[in-house]
Parts: structure tokens; C-alpha cells; sequence
């Protein structure tokens, strides 16, 4: 059964006017991580009790918490953290995740029972259980969080390397690369790798997604950054309490941020999925 | 000369064009003419990709809803089909119109034993239930020679062989005692024992319930063997029809020469056997009136302006050719 | 029965391996245990000791073996902060996330399905486009995001969910247990109004958890019936004539059905991992909730317990869809 039927797909995947979208979407999100902390009106940890619990108004767009802090600023100051956590993580993952399958699909035998065995356990596993399980054992911080979603993530990558290179690993070319002399290293990551650049491209962007879930998962539940640092999973665990008094700014927003973020990068892959492989539909 | 009509043609198609995607594209099939009355034996010929088996989808009414179909007549058993709505089928399939696939194997459900496929058209045409129905279901089992019925019914088409897959196949075909069987290449890809066997029974069934028949292929030697009418179809229009005898003496059309000439069975030596020139029109450009006209060395200005009609001879000889044999 | 004992047998390795990570984790745990239960007052001579009693000197395999063990035995640990066995706490607090998750899923099946048959039946009409935002939507919000979400629009403002306080608001008596569903048992005892209470708190959180997981099933399921839908076998039992509703159910659903039932074990194992989400966000009494409270509470036994647990429980489902799938699918015997 394929992954691909799984993984979120956007809404507006064939028309020109979602593409422009997503990527208006895209160079927004990159550009808030990128400058976002400089910019915003107010300092994101700076509290001001007097103003705490402010509905949305003119001077505060996202209104206040319940520490005064503006919301608007701390949302904006969290797409880099969220961003950054998961961008790292998938970075790691396709890594090692390549790594582990080249290794095993090339060198086969024991290394790729191994291996797959490992693949295997992982995915025994419901994946955020695994996530809480790692983030509890390794304590509260942000490579723990990266390391639990990189560890989760791990089985989609390197089960795909291993596929195609297993598959390539008898082709005419890489024989012709290992008669010229070239080693086994060099061979696959020089010639077989390659090819696997635009599925891996699809993978991350959607993969990216997931980790945003993940993690932003994690430190709602309290298991990964410690508050006062803005991140948008504590934004709505803070907000939450304020719920049943009414204040729903303090967990709307960064909630639809999070919405906003997972969305335009599952349609980011479905754009590189439609663009790399128009084959498949 | 028109055609000569049966007293009471049991099909009679007159103009029948199947188009896909924008419309103002060519059809696949183009104007095609055809009758058939109970009783007759008639091949439909051509190259893979002539059109064949949609006009056999079209006259089934099993044409996908992507296919439009345009038909100055379309009859059946009196019946008018030429505005095309799939309902107008709903008592004319399976009870009237059998039809037998290509590729049995993967025409049968893979998770339903056989049984109960037969049974399922069984239960639908004739009403049977319980022990009358699986009565019926080994009788259908039996009439097509397939041996132990009993324990068969049971079994999946995953294990039987293409032969017996087919056999199911025609089994299913005749549950609703059609008037009109319509086999679509039966025995492509079957060895050719088989091919034989399946053939027979086919034919034998045929005779025995007075149907009239439609034998699609692209094996003009099967044809002649089985078939007391051929007619010739070429990108979507019928180029030539004849009995089958009269067709091989003397082919009207330059394309069935040509088929002809390709057929083994003819060639005495293997430089004896001429491959048709070119191949079957992009119909996705426009194609030239006659469509076999790039292909023909005796086509005229007038066969890529103006296509021709069918014409008839007195001994029911018909063909479509400005500039026939 | 064969397929039964096949289908155990290959899962032993991923049992081994589970057990392993299992035991992994708990060498990863961040400060000394020992010190820990040794209490800041002790001297470096008593941590030596308690150490020792707690077999923490001894080399890590004989660790792992010393772990093994006691796992076989059911003995998962004790929870500092309950002080009891954590497999006590589990086995008392396994029922409400059983519940949770059981509704959760009837709900994607429920919907998710209907919706991917419908979807195939007229692909880019109306109920395609409902499905695919449907489908987008329900994987794309993060689960505890939907569930406040939900809290503030059918609790705070509509008013017509109750508080979300966990199964049931403290002013009701629990129904007497029997089976640990609670609907079940305030059925069972003819308590119309308990069920009704327990009913209600069941809602947001099973529509939170199930909207979830209705995305990827009703995926499959239209991929899946538009691809049997497309198949030669569809043409001819149309051909032979039958009736439009057979062809649908009998043919076309009927073969669909196994990757749907594939891709629900998958979903399976989503929504155990999203019920810690939903059990936090409306104070459900499940697993989930205990194994992060533990865990905040430096109380490191209960997750182990709990990661145990939940992966046995994905096995335990892996293999009872195994087996209906094997029974469905008459060919996978020509394999076996």
C-alpha cells in the first residue's frame, strides 16, 4: 500500500492560482524564519502584565496572553524555531535515513538484514508514541525533539533508498563505473543517488510537514522546548486553559499557523510530486 | 447498389460514429454500416487499434461514459439504441447481447469463485435460487466442456488455465441465452489447440441457438476458417464487406489485397508475404478522408476529400474505395 | 489456523525488537535513578547502594536479561507517583483509551469509507471535492489543535458538548464496570442516563481522534474502488447484464475492500499515537494521559510501560487484520 495515499495532498493541487499560492505561502513562511525575530512590533518574551488577556485590536493584531506578551509577535517569532526544529530534522533524516538504505541495498546480506530489521522495529512502533517515548528518555530540549522525530522519520527514507538502489545496483552503467575502477562509495552516491534526488525532494516536502506535527506534538504535551521561548505547540498548550473563559486568541492563532505551515508544504510536495513525475497521478 | 437487408436484420447500424475528448476531433469510429440477422457467422478484421472492439463496446452499451456515440440507426431486435443512453441497454445486456472478452484471466473476478460468477448472471437473467441455481451453474459448466463441474464451480480463476478461464467466460457469456454473441479476439494469446477448442465450442453454441455472431481478430486466417462473412475495418471505417470466399477471390479494397497478401497461410515462401505499408492514421490530426489513403499506392486527390461510400455488387460484394481493385 | 500461526511467527523478530528499544529507552533516562529515589539528603555510599539493589551496576546485558524477565513475568516497573506497579495503572486506565480509540475508528470507517466509494463514483464531483478537502484538512491540523478547536466552538460558544473533564463529570456515578467501555456497561445495566452522560463526553474527543484518521481511509478507498472499478472484471459483469448495485458492491467494493483493510491497520497505529493528543487536550483518563504525566513528574517507568503497550497493542491489531485480510482474499492461499 503506498505511502503516497496517505500523505496529505492539497486541495488545490491541479490549478495555477494554488500553485501561486503555495508559493506566496512558502516565501512567506521562509522569509518569517528567516528575518521574523527582527521585525516584529513587540518583543516575543518580553511580558507586560497590565495589558495581559487584550482581545485583538489595532495595537495588538493577535491580541495578548495571559502574561501580556503580544501574540501576534510571538507567533511570527515561532516560525523560526518550528521551521528550524523541523527542517533540521528532516535534513538529519534524509541523511542517514539515505545512508542506512544505500548500505543496505548495495551491500545486501547481513548488513541489509540488519538494517532492515532495525527499519522494521521502528515501525513496530505508533510513530508519535516512539516520538514521546525518545523526547521522555532524552529529557526536555530541542535535540530531543529532532532526535525523536529523526529517529520516527528514519524508516520512510532509508526504505526508499534501499528500493532503488537495490534495484540499480545490477544496472549496465554501475558496471561500467565498477570496471572503470570507481568505488563502491563513489558509485552509488555519484551515480546511483542521483537519480533518487527528485522522489527525495517529493519526500521532504512532504516529510516536512509531518515533522512540523511532530514536534509542534511534542511540546504541547510539554516534552520538548521549555516555555518562555515561542514555539507555536506551547503557544496553544499555554492557550489552551483560556478556552473555557472565552480568550481564543491566545491558542487560535498559532494553531492556524501551524495549519497554515503544514499546509503549504504538503502542497509544496504535491506541486514537486505533479512537476518531477507527471506519470503518476 | 445499398445494402441487401434481411428480411428482419436482428442488428442493423447505420452512421455509427464513437468519439472521445473535444468534440471536432475525428472519431475512432467513423459512419460505420453494418447488419446482422440471427443465424449469421461474421468476422470483423482489421489491425490492433482499427476501432474494432469499441464499436463492439458501443453496440454491447458497455462504452465508457467518456465515449460519445452518434448513430444515424442503432436497432436491436427492433429495439432503438441511437441516442446512446446506457439505460436503453439495461435488458438488452448479459440476456440478449453476450459478449466474450479478450485476456479471460483478467476478465473474471479474481476473488469470486467461478461459481458464483456464473451464478450471479444466472440469478440476474432466469430468477433461479438455491438448489436449481446450482444445478444451473454446473449444467453451465458442463455445456462448456469444462470436465467435473462440481468441484470446478469452486475453484478461482487464478487456478485454471487461460483455456478453462475462457471457457467461464462463455459460460457467462450465453447464462442469459442471447440472440447476439459478440467474442472480442476469444482466443488471442491462447496456444493453438486451445485457440481450436474454444473455437469449436464457440461455433457449436452458435449454430445450436441460432445466434447471430460477431468474431472480432486480427487473424484474417481464423476468420476464414470460422466465418461465412467477413468485413474489413480500417482506422474506424468499414473498407470492405464480402462472403467469405467471394472476399479472398477477389478483394475490392486495396487494403483487404493487402491484408491478404500478409496472411501466412497464403505465402507460399516467406518473400511471398508483403507487410501492409505504414501504419493506422494519428487521428489526433486530421486524417485524410479515406483514412487508408497515406497508406494506398492508388490514392487520389478525391480519397483525401471525399470519403467514399459503401457500394454494393449483386452478390452482396460491398466496398468503400474510389478507386477499387 | 495456519495463516494464524504463520503470521505469529514472523512477528516474533519485531516482538524482539521491541523489547530492545523498549529497553533502550530506559538507558537513555536522563539522571541517576538511583540518587533519585535515594532522596537529595543521601550520601554518595547509599546511592552506591540503592545502585546496587537496583541492579544497576551490573553490565548491560545482564541488565537486559534481568529486564527480559521481569517483562515476562508482567512486572513493568512501579510508578513513583501512583506508587503502584505500573502495570496495574495501565491495566486499570487501558479500557478508557480502548474506548476512545474504538469509537475514534468506527467514525473514520464509518465515514471515511462511504465517502472514498462516493468519491470514485464521480471523480472532480461534488462528493470528490468534499472527500479531498475532507481528507487535506483532517491530516494537515495538528489533532490537539482540532480538539480545542472544537472545545471552543461546541462547548464555549454553542454550549452543546459538556466540559471536557474526561469520561464523565464528576457529579455521576461511573457505571458499574464489566466490560471498561462505559457505554457498554451503562447499556448493560439498563442506566439510560449514565450512558447518556458518558455518550456525550464521548463525542468531541472520538470526532477529534476520528477526523483524523477518516482522511487516509477515505483516500484508500476511492483509490482503491476507482481502481477496481476500472477493471476488466467490472466491464464484464456489466456486459453479462448485472444490476448496477451488484456490479458496485459485490464486484467492484468487494475487491477494494482488502486495501482498505490494509491501510486501516496503518491508521490504526495514527491514532494510537494522536489518542495521547486527545487525552491530554480533554483530561481523558487513558494511557496516553498517565504516561505523560508520569513523564512530567520525572516518573520514567510509566512510558516504558506505555511504549511496551501501545506497540503490542498495534501488533495485536497488525495480526486480527492479517487474519480477516487472509480470510477475504481466497488467493493468498495459493502463496501459503
Amino acid at each position: 500500500m503506498s505511502e503516497a495515499a496517505i500523505t496529505p495532498r492539497g486541495v488545490w493541487r491541479r490549478s495555477p492560482l494554488g500553485r501561486r499560492l503555495t508559493i506566496v505561502a512558502l516565501t512567506a513562511l521562509l522569509a518569517l524564519a528567516a528575518i521574523g525575530p527582527a521585525v516584529v512590533p513587540f518583543d516575543p518574551v518580553a511580558t507586560r502584565p497590565p495589558v495581559a488577556l487584550r482581545p485583538p485590536s489595532a495595537a495588538h493584531w493577535f491580541g495578548t496572553d495571559q502574561l501580556g506578551r503580544d501574540v501576534f509577535s510571538r507567533v511570527i517569532a515561532s516560525t523560526r524555531v518550528d521551521l528550524g526544529i523541523a527542517a533540521t530534522a528532516v535534513l538529519v533524516t534524509l541523511v542517514i535515513g539515505t545512508a542506512l538504505g544505500a548500505a543496505a541495498g548495495w551491500l545486501g546480506g547481513w548488513t541489509d538484514r540488519v538494517i532492515s530489521r532495525l527499519i522494521d522495529t521502528i515501525m513496530a512502533f505508533p510513530l508519535f508514541v516512539l516520538a514521546v517515548g525518545v523526547a521522555a528518555a532524552l529529557g526536555n530540549s530541542v535535540s530531543s525533539v529532532v532526535i525523536a522525530t529523526v529517529i520516527v522519520n528514519l524508516p520512510l527514507y532509508a526504505r526508499q533508498t534501499r528500493a532503488e538502489v537495490n534495484r540499480r545496483r545490477d544496472a549496465a552503467y554501475v558496471e561500467a563505473a565498477r570496471l572503470a575502477g570507481v568505488g563502491s562509495i563513489a558509485t552509488v552516491t555519484l551515480h546511483i543517488l542521483p537519480n533518487l534526488v527528485p522522489p527525495m525532494m517529493v519526500q521532504a516536502s512532504l516529510n516536512m510537514g509531518w515533522a512540523i506535527l511532530n514536534s509542534a506534538g511534542l511540546s504541547f504535551l510539554g516534552l520538548g522546548i521549555r516555555p518562555p521561548n515561542p514555539e507555536w505547540g506551547i503557544m496553544v498548550s499555554e492557550g489552551a486553559a483560556y478556552i473555557i473563559s472565552g480568550e481564543w486568541w491566545l491558542f487560535a492563532f498559532p494553531g492556524l499557523m501551524l495549519l497554515a505551515a503544514i499546509l503549504t508544504f504538503a502542497a509544496l510536495g504535491d506541486a514537486l510530486r505533479d512537476g518531477l513525475d507527471p506519470r503518476r497521478s | 447498389m445499398n445494402a441487401p437487408e434481411p428480411a428482419k436484420p436482428l442488428l442493423a447500424i447505420e452512421g455509427l460514429s464513437v468519439a472521445f475528448g473535444e468534440r471536432g476531433r475525428p472519431p475512432i469510429v467513423d459512419r460505420v454500416a453494418l447488419t446482422l440477422a440471427r443465424g449469421d457467422l461474421v468476422a470483423l478484421v482489421g489491425e490492433s487499434g482499427s476501432g474494432k472492439s469499441l464499436l463492439a463496446h458501443a453496440v454491447a452499451g458497455i462504452l465508457a461514459p467518456a465515449a460519445r456515440l452518434d448513430a444515424r440507426r442503432l436497432e436491436f431486435g427492433g429495439v432503438d439504441l441511437s441516442r446512446g443512453d446506457s439505460r436503453a441497454w439495461e435488458s438488452l445486456r448479459g440476456r440478449e447481447i453476450g459478449v466474450v472478452f479478450q485476456n479471460p484471466r483478467a476478465a473474471l473476478n479474481p476473488l469470486r469463485t467461478i461459481g458464483r460468477q456464473i451464478a450471479d448472471v444466472l440469478k440476474e437473467h432466469r430468477g433461479l435460487a438455491g438448489e436449481a441455481l446450482a444445478e444451473a451453474v454446473r449444467d453451465a459448466l458442463a455445456d462448456v466442456r469444462i470436465p467435473e463441474p462440481k468441484a470446478r464451480a469452486r475453484a478461482y480463476p487464478g487456478e485454471l488455465s487461460g483455456g478453462m478461464c475462457q471457457r467461464v467466460m462463455i459460460a457467462i457469456a450465453l447464462a442469459g441465452g442471447p440472440s447476439l454473441l459478440i467474442a472480442d479476439e476469444p482466443t488471442t494469446g491462447l496456444d493453438a489447440t486451445t485457440q481450436a477448442a474454444i473455437l469449436d465450442l464457440l461455433l457449436e453454441h452458435a449454430r445450436e441457438r441460432r445466434m447471430a455472431t460477431l468474431f472480432i481478430t486480427h487473424d484474417l486466417t481464423l476468420a476464414r476458417v470460422y466465418c461465412e462473412r467477413i468485413v474489413v475495418m480500417h482506422a474506424g471505417q468499414i473498407v470492405e464487406q464480402a462472403p467469405t470466399e467471394a472476399l479472398f477471390a477477389a478483394p475490392k479494397h486495396p487494403y483487404t489485397a493487402a491484408l491478404i497478401g500478409a496472411t501466412p497461410a497464403d505465402a507460399r515462401t516467406v518473400d511471398d508475404l508483403k507487410g501492409v505499408v505504414g501504419s493506422l492514421p494519428d487521428l489526433a490530426e486530421t486524417a485524410p478522408a479515406c483514412r487508408f489513403a497515406d497508406r494506398c499506392n492508388r490514392a487520389t486527390g478525391r480519397c483525401r476529400a471525399e470519403t467514399p461510400p459503401m457500394t454494393f455488387d449483386a452478390s452482396g460484394h460491398g466496398f468503400a474505395c474510389w478507386a477499387p481493385l | 489456523m495456519r495463516l494464524i500461526a504463520a503470521r505469529l511467527v514472523s512477528a516474533a523478530p519485531t516482538l524482539i525488537g521491541v523489547v530492545l528499544v523498549a529497553f533502550a529507552l530506559t538507558r537513555l533516562l536522563p539522571g541517576d535513578p538511583a540518587a533519585y529515589i535515594a532522596g537529595p539528603a543521601a550520601t554518595s555510599a547509599s546511592i552506591e547502594e540503592i545502585r546496587h539493589h537496583l541492579g544497576l551496576d551490573k553490565p548491560v546485558i545482564e541488565q537486559l536479561f534481568i529486564y527480559v524477565r521481569a517483562l515476562a513475568h508482567g512486572d513493568l516497573g512501579m510508578s513513583l507517583t501512583s506508587g503502584q506497579p505500573v502495570l496495574d495503572d495501565l491495566r486499570h486506565r487501558l479500557p478508557a483509551s480502548l474506548e476512545l480509540t474504538f469509537y475514534a475508528l468506527a467514525l473514520a470507517i464509518g465515514v471515511g469509507v462511504p465517502l472514498g466509494v462516493g468519491a470514485a463514483l464521480r471523480p472532480r464531483g461534488l462528493v470528490d471535492r468534499i472527500c479531498n478537502l475532507v481528507s487535506t484538512f483532517g491530516q494537515a491540523t495538528p489533532t490537539f489543535f482540532l480538539g480545542l478547536l472544537l472545545v471552543f466552538v461546541f462547548y464555549y460558544e454553542l454550549g452543546w458538548a459538556p466540559a471536557p473533564l474526561g469520561r464523565l463529570d464528576v457529579v455521576y456515578a461511573s457505571p458499574t464496570e464489566i466490560t471498561g467501555f462505559w457505554t457498554i456497561d451503562a447499556a448493560l445495566a439498563g442506566d439510560g442516563s449514565t450512558l447518556a452522560q458518558v455518550a456525550a463526553q464521548l463525542v468531541l474527543p472520538s470526532v477529534t481522534l476520528g477526523l483524523f484518521g477518516l482522511g487516509p481511509l477515505a483516500r484508500v478507498t476511492r483509490a482503491a474502488m476507482i481502481e477496481a472499478l476500472a477493471s476488466d472484471y467490472i466491464r464484464t459483469a456489466r456486459a453479462a447484464g448485472l444490476s448496477p448495485r451488484k456490479v458496485l458492491w459485490s464486484y467492484a467494493f468487494r475487491n477494494a475492500v482488502l486495501p482498505v483493510l490494509n491501510a486501516s491497520s496503518v491508521v490504526f497505529s495514527y491514532m494510537l499515537g494522536a489518542s495521547v493528543l486527545v487525552e491530554k487536550v480533554f483530561g481523558w483518563p487513558g494511557v496516553g494521559a498517565y504516561a505523560i504525566d508520569a513523564v512530567l513528574a520525572s516518573d520514567f517507568a510509566p512510558v516504558q510501560g506505555f511504549v511496551v503497550a501501545m506497540a503490542l497493542l498495534y501488533l495485536a491489531m497488525n495480526l486480527i487484520i492479517d487474519v480477516i485480510a487472509g480470510l477475504l482474499d481466497p488467493t493468498v492461499r495459493f502463496d501459503v
